[in-house]
């Protein structure tokens, strides 16, 4: 991957390229330790998926470095800068971050240009005209251009989950989380959705996705971590994680889901 | 259903259905005329039969002093529809602010929400006519420079009452969208404020529109009470026709008239209950 490029925007990016890492996070529900001293670090144009078992830790990581949950201990930082310091502007942050959830989250009270044109307008904001041009823009590139005045309830599955990814990015994010994009759709419904996200690590677009869809993993990971209790267990390329898995329980995990029929 | 012109013939069995299902719907309109003359000559025997019915008729549908009582009361009832008008978007406004003040976190908000509690705790226990009678005697008591009219301040009663009820429907519908919506709203870099106006609170109210419709319907006739405080709207007007003519029959016609004035928006909330319900179903099959 190419890291010589110089960071686009946000304060002080490191000269290494690092877009995120984190150190030491831990968070805590309750009694259960969802994240257990987690580090990892991610550079810019980096494509790292997450696996791993329901529970592991995967989307509580990705709502942490939204800022979506407070951690109980660690720090994360976003080129450079401390995120998870409480003196920060959350929204800040968040701007600077997309975030792609499981159940799409569309505003069903919205048509799709209105969707994705919310933030660029309110947060951002650019004037109407502007931010439905670029909005159809990016329609258009994902082939949606002709439902932009449908509401989210007139469109399937994997439309709206494509929209929801257009509405993260027409905000030029720094980083992309994917949050187990592909989990509620029909089988069928994947392929369009796995397509869009092999189009944006070409464009080279930094991004960091939670799944169990292995496929995905295969297709569009530079480097596949298998979390398990809070940490990550083992990681590398997908050859290396997926093809010959070195820990017992990635082993397991992974025997579970070929069983499944989902590799 | 009915859409069995265009298609193919329909067989000899679906034939027999079709000349069934119509019989049955003759045989139904049928009882359905006889059970209802039955009924209404049943009533009619009672009423009419009873042994105080012509002294009733009398002092209550006596069409002389209804259309003598007619113009005043008429003149009253575009007070009260004035008043109805001016209450309803005054309490729309004060449950709305109630409700998002409710919602309010950290810790410089404390006591507005401590007074935003209170306030929909004490005023939805409040009988309406207590609160009438303070504001609208109580009040002007204090001879202060520039107290308004009676018929503002009981106008005020009804705000600070009904938008007490309001408020809660509103926080109810603020309550029903789903956190993943808040949750998506913030993703994107919107502030809580923002999240509110433009994700959560057109969501809600689209939720609440039928319950809080009904509040008004409910409010329209409880406008009638400022008549308690003395200004002359339809109540009032009738009250002053019953002691001319020693006779009931100008409250009937308030009530009449206020019952024709409920009647359309009772029509507006039906509808659109209707429409939502059928949206939300529409929702659950997509």
């Amino acid at each position: 991957m190419s890291t010589d490029e110089p960071a686009g925007r946000g304060p002080a990016a490191p000269a290494d390229g690092t877009v995120l890492s984190c150190a030491g996070v831990r968070k805590r529900f309750g009694s259960t330790e969802v994240l257990a001293g987690f580090d990892l670090a991610v550079a810019e144009h980096e494509v790292v998926v997450l696996i791993g078992a329901s529970g592991s830790g995967k989307s509580t990581l990705l709502r942490c470095v939204n800022l979506l949950e407070e951690v109980d201990d660690g720090t994360i930082h976003l080129d450079g800068e401390h995120i998870t310091d409480p003196r920060i502007n959350p929204d800040r942050v968040r701007q600077r971050i997309g975030l792609v959830f499981q159940s799409y989250n569309l505003f069903p009270h919205l048509s799709v240009l209105d969707n994705v044109t919310l933030a660029p307008r309110r947060v951002h904001r650019i004037v109407r005209a502007a931010a439905e041009e670029r909005a159809m823009t990016w329609l258009s590139r994902v082939g949606l251009a002709d439902k932009a005045k449908e509401y989210p309830d007139r469109l399937s599955g994997g439309q709206q989950q494509r929209v929801a990814i257009v509405r993260a990015l027409v905000n030029s994010p720094r980083l992309l989380l994917l949050d187990e994009v592909t989990s509620a759709l029909d089988p069928e419904l994947v392929g369009e959705v796995l397509t869009m996200v092999r189009d944006l690590k070409s464009d080279g677009m930094t991004m960091l996705l939670a799944t169990h869809e292995m496929g995905f993993a295969k297709q569009v990971a530079d480097r596949v971590c298998f979390l398990s209790e809070g940490r990550i267990l083992e990681q590398g390329t997908p050859a290396e994680v997926l093809g010959d898995p070195q820990q017992p329980r990635t082993r397991q995990f992974l025997q579970r889901i070929i069983e499944s029929g989902r590799l | 259903m009915t859409g069995t012109a265009a298609a193919p013939a329909p067989s000899e069995v679906q034939r027999g259905r079709l000349a069934y299902r119509r019989r049955q719907t003759v045989k139904s309109v049928l009882v359905a005329a006889g059970s209802t003359v039955a009924l209404g000559l049943i009533l009619t025997v009672a009423i009419t039969g009873a042994p105080g019915f012509d002294r009733v008729r009398e002092s209550f549908f006596d069409p002389k002093v209804a259309a003598e009582t007619l113009p005043d009361i008429l003149v009253g009832l575009w007070l009260n529809i004035r008043l109805l008008v001016c209450c309803t978007i005054g309490a729309l406004i004060l449950g709305l602010l109630i409700a998002v003040l409710r919602t309010l976190r950290g810790p410089v908000f404390f006591p507005f929400r401590a007074l935003a509690i209170g306030y929909t705790y004490s005023f939805r226990g409040a009988p309406l006519i207590i609160v009438l009678y303070v504001l609208t005697l109580g009040v002007p008591g204090l001879r202060l420079a520039g107290t308004p009219s009676v018929v503002v301040l009981g106008g005020i009663a009804l705000v600070i009452t009904y938008g007490a009820y309001m408020a809660e429907v509103f926080r109810a519908g603020i309550e029903s969208v789903h956190p993943s919506q808040r949750a998506a709203a913030r993703s994107l870099g919107l502030s809580y404020r923002q999240s509110m106006r433009f994700v959560v609170l057109p969501q809600a109210v689209r939720r609440v529109t039928p319950p809080l419709l009904n509040d008004v319907v409910s409010m329209q006739k409880d406008v009638g009470l400022i008549s308690l405080a003395g200004p002359i709207d339809a109540i009032r007007a009738a009250q002053i026709g019953v002691a001319e003519h020693y006779n009931f029959t100008p409250y009937i016609v308030a009530g009449a008239l206020f019952v024709l004035m409920a009647i359309p928006l009772i029509a507006v909330t039906d509808w659109v209950t209707l429409r939502s319900a059928r949206r939300q179903s529409a929702d659950g099959a997509a």
